[in-house]
């Protein structure tokens, strides 16, 4: 129907003095916005299909391609947006849940970008991370409450089970499935060779990729994809995933298109069949039941490897991590409103959790004013975007922070936000051997090593400069931090002076 | 503008120490002179020293030291104390009018014994059934601070430059077998009586010359354990986290050193075993007191010394030894006015804790 049109919100801007009609482009486009037409001897393009992704821009050798965004418009709303008004043409044209792919990309306040880092000034020396050692290794899970000593008076030095991480930053949970082998492989060889870990996902764990279990977290998700004992000893962590940031309160979605011969394998399910996990795990109806799984998760992996539990920064958040500190669980991970996904109904990515900043200074003070921070560490994520999100994240209070859309975008993702379609022309979110392929782990590999090594020596330059030489004296170091631009009551909750202060 | 303990204040000092082994009572004319010579590391709005062994007609009595602001502060005070404690001798601190201190508050000195019925019914063994009581007077009584609370020891502090200190605190008239006494830096406050060092929690006492960058990092940690760090300084952090260590975890005074100056990574790596496993151990289960920034320390204790620097030695420290006697300081200098011909002069490395005891304790120090 007419009233169903939307014009396309992007257009593919051809140069035809530079188009060489060598049809890149169009093997390139998995959308199929690209075609040869033999008549006129040109490119033409269907704009209706771009997703923006930048794949034949990228590869065009002459440079001839470009992607802009449409002017056409709507009669000027501030409230009734071009958006809005499109999308209840959708519904209307259709019936269905609007689906979206990756963060939260409205505008509310990024925290992150309204904290400033402090530097020392004569009274202490500032630290030269070229000259001096630096360190930013840290280890996550619980610290003993108590002393013990052996008949002679020895220390007895047994501790809970503990990840070590050689840099504070892990890859957060994406699916097999979701993501693709090539994807898989290039986080898993990465996590390894920095040193830190890479996450499962809800999708299982491939074959190929039990030999990277030291340098892996399993995760355990209401879907109970492709979980079993193999499995949970296969890491060196176990996560419980009861929710997400970009889509807090249901479970996960992978759409029935992406479930191969390999995912059906891995995951345990039909080909072909849409993978959605429950939203609440239905043998967790509350925290005592969590405890339940916590311990029969330790039971099956005979108190060897740290427990982690992913939840979604909501409302309470403060209170849930506090009960789930209580519950044996080792290490808290929350995942913020702007945390991407391969699929979310776009209501719910766009409208529902809170900043993670601000959960992360509730639940860290709140542990602390419960006196038992020390009995779980705190791993972030939900948009952490270069080092200085990381140092601004462990003044704040935690441990260790979880990238996902970063790692993907070190891969060549350019965040067209279309994972659900399957499509990915960048061979990330997608299933298709042809695109799969356009990944090339070994160079995957490569760029998500640069990517933490630079961070890295950006963290230490930044942890120098305050006269800090070891991350854990900038945990929850506060007063490294100074708010600008906030109310007083935005900074009462993120715990932080105003910048003159 | 704020005032201390409204406010984090960096500071830069000086420190020095003599201790005699075979405890012989030094006058406190000697460690006036050791850090005077130091006046420059200093510039007048804080000094500050601490005795050991200089109440001993009084050794078994808990010996509290108090600034009050007002009288009505006094009395609020006098009558919290009177409840948990028998009061077996107080008096006003004695001092002698010099030019150069000015502004005192009212400063009392009280003898004390807990009340055994007070003691029962907290449930708490004794010692923390003090710093119960210390914490509670200098958080919740305005006006009203405990400056020392242990036995046979005490802190004496002002604001001015500390050899003025020394002499409007008569120390000369006492004579004890440990001394430490610090001279204060402070960078941007008019100073106040409470925020000079030494910080005292029961017998232990800390001098601090130095400016830790993981002040909030610790602080948020130790008032997880009921330690409120009113005063905002480093040295009061410090002074709780060896409280919390050795008191509370029940750690050595040289494992405590492992963990406020934990040796790196690297380091800990290149150790044979068993010191290995400890090491990591230490650093690891209490990762968040480590002390990370400037700092050199004494930690004076019922029969002992400690000093320590940080882990890259970004503060000076020198140690001398003359028979029975250790001497401590920032400087040399302050060695040499007091004891110039010596056994033996040394820097201690970053990290590396000093240890001095009574030679009639065993080692370990920890009495």
């Amino acid at each position: 129907m007419a009233i169903d049109f939307l014009y396309p919100l992007y257009e593919v801007i051809r140069n035809p003095q530079r188009c060489i009609c060598c049809r890149a482009c169009e093997r390139q486009c998995a959308n199929e916005v690209h075609h040869y037409d033999v008549d006129f001897g040109c490119m033409m393009s269907d704009e209706s299909k771009c997703v923006a992704c930048h794949r034949c821009v990228s590869l065009c050798p002459t440079r001839a391609l470009k992607i802009v965004k449409t002017d056409h418009t709507f009669k000027e709303n501030d409230n009734w947006t071009g958006k809005a008004i499109s999308e209840v043409y959708r519904q209307a044209g259709t019936g269905g849940v609007l689906l979206s792919s990756m963060g939260n990309p409205e505008p509310y306040p990024i925290y992150w970008d309204k904290l400033l880092i402090n530097a020392s000034q004569v009274t202490n020396p500032s630290i030269d991370p070229l000259r001096e050692p630096m360190e930013t290794r840290t280890t996550l899970g619980a610290k003993p409450q108590t002393t013990e000593r052996g008949e002679d008076g020895s220390l007895v030095c047994s501790m809970p089970p503990q990840l070590t991480l050689n840099i504070p930053v892990m890859f957060s949970a994406m699916s097999y499935g979701s993501i693709s082998y090539n994807a898989h492989a290039s986080l898993a060889r990465a996590a390894t060779a920095l040193g830190t870990y890479y996450n499962t996902g809800e999708g299982g764990l491939h074959q190929d990729f039990y030999q990277y279990g030291p340098n892996t977290i399993v995760q355990v998700a209401s879907g109970r994809f492709g979980v079993h004992t193999d499995y949970l000893n296969a890491g060196a962590a176990v996560e419980i995933k009861m929710g997400q940031g970009a889509k807090p309160g249901i479970g996960g979605h992978l759409p029935g298109i992406k479930v191969g011969a390999d995912i059906s394998r891995t995951r345990m399910i039909p080909e072909g069949t849409d993978a959605i996990s429950p939203a609440p795990h239905h043998d967790i109806y509350s925290i005592e039941d969590l405890r339940q799984l916590v311990y029969s998760i330790k039971e099956a992996t005979h108190y060897k490897k740290p427990v982690i539990v992913k939840i979604a920064a909501v409302h309470n958040v403060a209170a849930i991590a506090s009960g789930i500190a209580r519950s044996g669980a080792d290490i808290i991970a929350i995942d913020g409103f702007r945390g991407g996904t391969g699929a979310a109904p776009t209501r719910i990515r766009d409208n529902v959790g809170i900043p993670i900043e601000l959960a992360l200074a509730a639940v860290d003070q709140r542990l602390r004013e419960e006196g038992i921070r020390d009995r779980v560490s705190i791993v972030i994520g939900g948009s952490i975007r270069n080092s200085a999100d990381l140092v601004k994240a462990i003044a704040l209070g935690a441990d260790a922070v979880y990238i996902a859309t970063s790692a993907l975008l070190a891969l060549g993702c350019h965040l067209c936000r279309s994972c659900q379609t399957g499509k990915c022309n960048w061979g990330i979110a997608t299933q298709r051997p042809e695109l799969v392929k356009r990944l090339n782990p070994d160079i995957g590999e490569k760029r998500l090593i640069n990517l933490l090594t630079s961070w890295d020596h950006e963290l230490k330059e930044m942890m120098g400069g305050m006269g800090i030489n070891s991350i854990e004296a900038l945990r929850g170091n506060r007063l490294m931090l100074r708010g600008i631009g906030l109310t007083q009551k935005e900074l009462d909750i993120l715990g932080v002076k105003h910048a003159g202060e | 503008m704020l005032k201390e303990g409204q406010v984090h204040i960096p500071s830069g000092c000086a420190i020095s120490s003599i201790f005699s082994r075979s405890g012989r009572a030094v006058g406190g004319g000697q460690i006036i002179r050791s850090i005077a010579p130091m006046h420059d590391r200093s510039n007048g709005l804080g000094g500050g020293f601490a005795g050991y062994g200089i109440y001993p007609q009084y050794a078994d009595y808990y010996a509290f030291h108090l600034f009050y602001d007002t009288m009505a502060a006094r009395t609020a005070c006098e009558r919290y104390l009177e409840e948990s404690f028998d009061i077996v001798s107080f008096e006003k601190m004695p001092t002698r009018r010099i030019p150069a201190i000015t502004n005192e508050p009212m400063i009392w000195r009280y003898f004390l014994s807990p009340r055994k019925t007070a003691l029962d019914e907290s449930q708490l063994d004794e010692k923390e059934f003090i710093v119960r009581r210390v914490l509670h007077v200098n958080a919740e009584i305005e006006g009203a601070y405990v400056f020392s609370s242990g036995k046979n020891m005490g802190v004496f502090k002002a604001v001015g430059f500390p050899e003025d200190v020394g002499e409007f605190y008569r120390l000369d008239e006492y004579a004890g077998y440990c001394w430490t006494a610090h001279g204060r830096y402070p960078t941007n406050t008019p100073g106040w009586w409470g925020g000079a060092h030494p910080f005292a929690l029961l017998d232990y006492t800390v001098v601090h010359n130095g400016e830790i960058s993981s002040y909030d990092a610790n602080r948020r940690f130790i008032q997880m354990f009921g330690y409120a760090c009113t005063l905002q300084t480093d040295t009061e952090a410090i002074t709780y986290i060896i409280d919390y260590l050795v008191r509370k975890r029940g750690l050595t005074l040289e494992e405590t050193a492992g963990v406020i100056a934990a040796p790196f990574w690297s380091t800990i790596e290149a150790m044979p075993e068993p010191q290995r496993s400890r090491a990591a151990y230490l650093r690891n289960a209490f990762s968040s007191l480590l002390i990370n920034g400037p700092f050199s320390i004494l930690v004076g204790f019922e029969g002992g010394l400690m000093a320590l620097n940080d882990r890259l030695k970004l503060r000076s420290m020198v140690v001398g030894e003359k028979d029975d006697m250790v001497y401590i300081a920032s400087e040399e200098c302050a060695i040499r006015i007091i004891e110039p011909e010596l056994d033996r002069v040394w820097s201690p490395g970053g990290g590396q804790p000093v240890i001095v005891t009574l030679d009639k304790l065993k080692e370990g120090g920890n009495a």
